[in-house]
């Protein structure tokens, strides 16, 4: 077996251990949590009659190990069970959110990750002057700024004050592509701006490491200008490090975006996931964990596959 | 409301007196000008109805709802399930903005001369959304539903007193175990929407004999309706050709969908800035004074709140002006430490209104004997918006006095479940309720689930029994304002402010009145009010 093979193998296996873990773990969270299920439905208007009709109802009688082998018995078979609270198929509402978070991340990254790399290039380019001062500036200055700001102050600019672009970010399937578009406008800028600092940093600082090197030294003596040089020579060679930021901001615009979901009320995943811990549905907590802990893992996965390729090193270990 | 202010307000909407005017009078009776402009705007506005409009999309934007919701009314707690609610469904009958009972599925409701048995009327030849006829079979389950053994409905403990339920021909009948003057009011519980079938098959399915259908409903993001051709009361409701209710669950969310005309209207409108954004020229702030308070609870039987020196001592270091003017910002009233106010039916108004006092607090204190070890006060900013503020603001007032408060902060995730009802000194809230009886039966009764004082005196539950079968207003109300007193003297509840429900509506919106049941016209605006510009 080819090495770089055995090594993606040995990754996905290793994935599937981490997932299984992380399934115990949210699993022992959400049971160490106070209160239950039926007592968060229920509320203040919990009598200790009704609190009783409905946690049988619920089979939250059973011991915990149980419930978690009866659902773990369900995933494997493909069915993520009934929400606890509403009695909905998790599937089908998980589906519809996971697909909005994923559109929202998709256009989010699409303008964010060239950008990022682009003004990283360019901050390389002019080190140490204006524009690459400039451009750490603003980027750095975002990033610093909670995100909830941000879009409170596009919202109040943008969508109150001129009106270009709702300020309740909420698609649904009735709507064509442009008009989601630009009900998403904001939230997108919102993470673009979030997000670009750290991949913008990184590629400039990777590059820049790679641009002491004597081989750079060479190609500057060829008389290559200095953007060729960057994009040839130090490019390839800063790949991984930049990949592994990349995927690190992709992983968040999937999974940590809840902030931007609840101050945009945009329907996706991540305020499905808070409804459900705060009223304790451990099946849906559950199978929003496994999804979160599936992208992060595939998407660190990637990272490590792009920069083996990447590094003859790592290719051809001996 | 005094007598004095009602007849005001009739003036102001007959136009013999300015809203100036009104607010500099009513600011003589001791009424803060928030107050005054609340009520003025509940009377003027219903003055000033103009015709009904109909066509077009209302859209709400509502706090209060989670992708955890159903449609299943015994399940329904919070304000965007109950917006949803009175889209598709109805009650046997409803309590109008002036407190009094609106015929809704029952025609009419009769009591025997005991207030023991009570006759609804069923009202004939109103089709549930799926076609068929209303009967009063379907009223008898759907109450079954919620009253029987497997029940998980909020309204399990409202059902409790009755002994038998019938259906007699067009009439549905109730007997209760002991006389109940106010069994109507209970009747209109957003619970008890009337379901096919009671609702026993499928909880869940929508289908009611409201004026709109359910078309669109995913929980936690909006909830789209569409208005039925064959709706029975098409001259009083449902004038907007669909309705959507949108979940926006953050405050500031809310206010910008607004003020850009993404809704037509939006509830629980901070008052940190509601004046703020009342100046917004596309629409109003409108609030309304109602039965909703913000307490501060001890139960009675632990030490050291088991002394009512101490209690006394507590109330009087309370400042109830500054936290309505800090905390509720002017939306709101102080309160008299007994959980009514003149929002109710039979409210006595001579009931003298406690002060903030150091020196007798001091007083007191020094009777109580208490030996200076800190006195623990569990707060959470999910008790109720600005409780760890309040709690602050009760600290001080408190250390003036000498009395050693203590703030603990309790995570707001499972404050209900781990602190409320459990600790025996905590911040909470009270919605109200639409009687005295209900409100003190709920909360006050020694049998009560919710006793969260712990308040167990025999001959208070006597009188909520007396008053309870006592058909004479007057002597009720005697009845009433004794308990409110013993309760005001003794109990362990420290009742500081009464807040208002403060919404914003968009000036395109028609019809909206100010209802002191509850917010978002006691969540019925959707189906009440019209687009002025359809």
């Amino acid at each position: 077996m080819h090495p770089v093979l055995k090594l993606i193998t040995q990754r996905m296996a290793l994935g599937v251990v981490l997932l299984f873990a992380a399934s115990i773990l949210i699993f022992v969270g959400t049971t160490i949590l106070p209160g239950d299920v039926a007592q968060s439905i229920l509320g203040q208007s919990a009598t200790p009659q009704s609190l009783a009709n409905l946690r049988a109802e619920l089979g939250l009688n059973d011991p915990p190990v149980a419930r978690y082998f009866a659902w773990l018995g369900g995933v494997l078979q493909g069915d993520l069970g009934t929400a606890l609270t509403n009695g909905r198929d998790i599937a089908e509402s998980l589906g519809g959110r996971f697909a909005n978070t994923m559109f929202l991340a998709f256009w989010a990254a699409l303008i964010s990750v060239p950008l990022a790399i682009l003004l990283g290039l360019i901050a390389v380019r002019y080190r140490d002057r204006w524009p690459d001062k400039v451009i750490s500036g603003i980027t750095l200055t975002s990033i610093s700024i909670p995100e909830f700001l941000i879009g409170y102050v596009l919202m109040f600019f943008v969508a109150v004050k001129l009106g270009w672009a709702p300020s309740v970010a909420m698609i649904n399937d009735t709507m064509s592509l442009g008009q989601k578009l630009n009900a998403i406008a904001l939230p997108v800028a919102v993470l673009t701006l979030v997000v670009l600092a750290h991949m913008m940093r990184m590629t400039r600082a990777a590059i820049l490491n790679v641009m002491q090197s004597a081989y750079i030294e060479t190609a500057e003596l060829k008389g290559l200008s200095t953007f060729e040089v960057i994009r040839k020579h130090a490019f390839p060679n800063a790949i991984a490090p930049i990949v592994n930021v990349v995927m690190l901001n992709l992983a968040y615009l999937v999974v940590g975006v809840v902030v931007i979901e609840v101050v945009f009320t945009y329907p996706g995943m991540g305020q499905y996931l808070v409804d459900h811990v705060s009223k304790r549905d451990v099946p849906v907590v559950q199978a929003c964990g496994l999804i979160f802990a599936a992208v992060y893992i595939v998407l660190n996965m990637i990272a490590d596959i792009v920069s083996i390729l990447a590094n003859p090193r790592l290719r051809h270990p001996k | 409301m005094n007598e004095q202010l009602q007849h005001m307000t009739r003036e102001v909407a007959k136009g013999r007196m300015t809203r100036r005017e009104f607010v500099g009078r009513a600011a003589a009776l001791g009424v803060t000008a928030v107050a005054a402009n609340a009520m003025l705007a509940g009377h003027a506005q219903a003055a000033a109805h103009e015709a009904p409009k109909r066509g077009g999309t209302i859209k709400i934007g509502s706090s209060g709802g989670e992708s955890t919701n159903t449609q299943d009314p015994a399940l329904t707690a919070s304000e965007v399930p109950l917006n949803n609610l009175y889209a598709w469904g109805e009650t046997l009958l409803d309590v109008d903005p002036e407190g009094k009972i609106e015929p809704r599925m029952a025609e009419s409701v009769e009591a025997s001369a005991d207030a023991k048995q009570w006759v609804f009327k069923i009202r004939k030849g109103i089709p549930f959304s799926n076609g068929k006829d209303m009967t009063p079979e379907d009223v008898l389950k759907t109450m079954q539903r919620h009253s029987n053994e497997e029940s998980k409905s909020g309204a399990l403990g409202i059902m409790k007193g009755i002994a038998d339920m019938k259906v007699d021909g067009d009439n549905f009948i109730v007997d209760l175990e002991s006389p109940n003057a106010d069994l109507p009011y209970l009747m209109a519980d957003y619970h008890l929407i009337i379901q096919p079938d009671g609702g026993m098959d499928n909880p869940g399915a929508a289908i009611g004999t409201g004026p709109y259908t359910l078309e669109i409903d995913e929980p936690g993001v909006r909830h789209a309706f569409k208005r039925r051709d064959d709706f029975w009361d098409s001259e009083n409701r449902g004038f907007a050709d669909e309705v959507e209710i949108l979940v926006l669950n953050d405050a500031t969310a809310r206010t910008a969908a607004l003020q850009s005309g993404q809704v037509h209207a939006i509830n629980r409108v901070d008052p940190k800035v509601a004046s703020l954004l009342d100046r917004a020229p596309n629409l109003s702030v409108q609030s309304s004074s109602g039965r909703g308070h913000y307490v501060f609870i001890a139960h009675i039987d632990t030490a050291p709140f088991d002394n009512n020196e101490l209690r006394l001592a507590l109330k009087y270091a309370i400042n109830r002006e500054e936290m309505v003017d800090k905390i509720l910002r002017g939306y709101g009233s102080i309160g008299n430490d007994f959980p009514i106010n003149a929002s109710y039916p039979l409210f006595d108004d001579t009931i003298p209104q406690r002060e903030h006092s150091i020196e007798k607090a001091k007083e007191h204190y020094a009777a109580s004997g208490h030996d200076g070890s800190p006195i623990i006060l569990r707060v959470s900013d999910g008790a109720f918006p600005g409780a760890v503020d309040a709690a602050s603001l009760f600290q001080q007032s408190a250390q003036a006095a000498g009395i050693p408060l203590e703030i603990k902060r309790e995570p707001n995730d499972g404050y209900w479940s781990e602190v409320w009802n459990v600790q025996p000194f905590c911040a909470s809230y009270w919605g109200g309720r639409p009687v005295q009886d209900q409100m003190y039966t709920t909360a006050y009764l020694s049998t009560a689930d919710w006793n969260d004082t712990r308040w167990k005196r025999p001959e208070f539950d006597k009188m909520l029994n007396e008053a309870k079968s006592e058909l004479d207003d007057a002597k009720r109300k005697e009845i009433y304002s004794q308990m409110g007193q013993m309760l005001r003297n003794e109990g362990g509840l420290i009742l500081p402010m009464f807040n208002d429900f403060v919404n914003g509506v968009s000036n395109d919106l028609g019809g909206w009145i100010n209802d002191p049941n509850g917010e978002m016209m006691s969540n019925q605006a959707a189906i009440k009010c019209w687009l002025k510009s359809a």
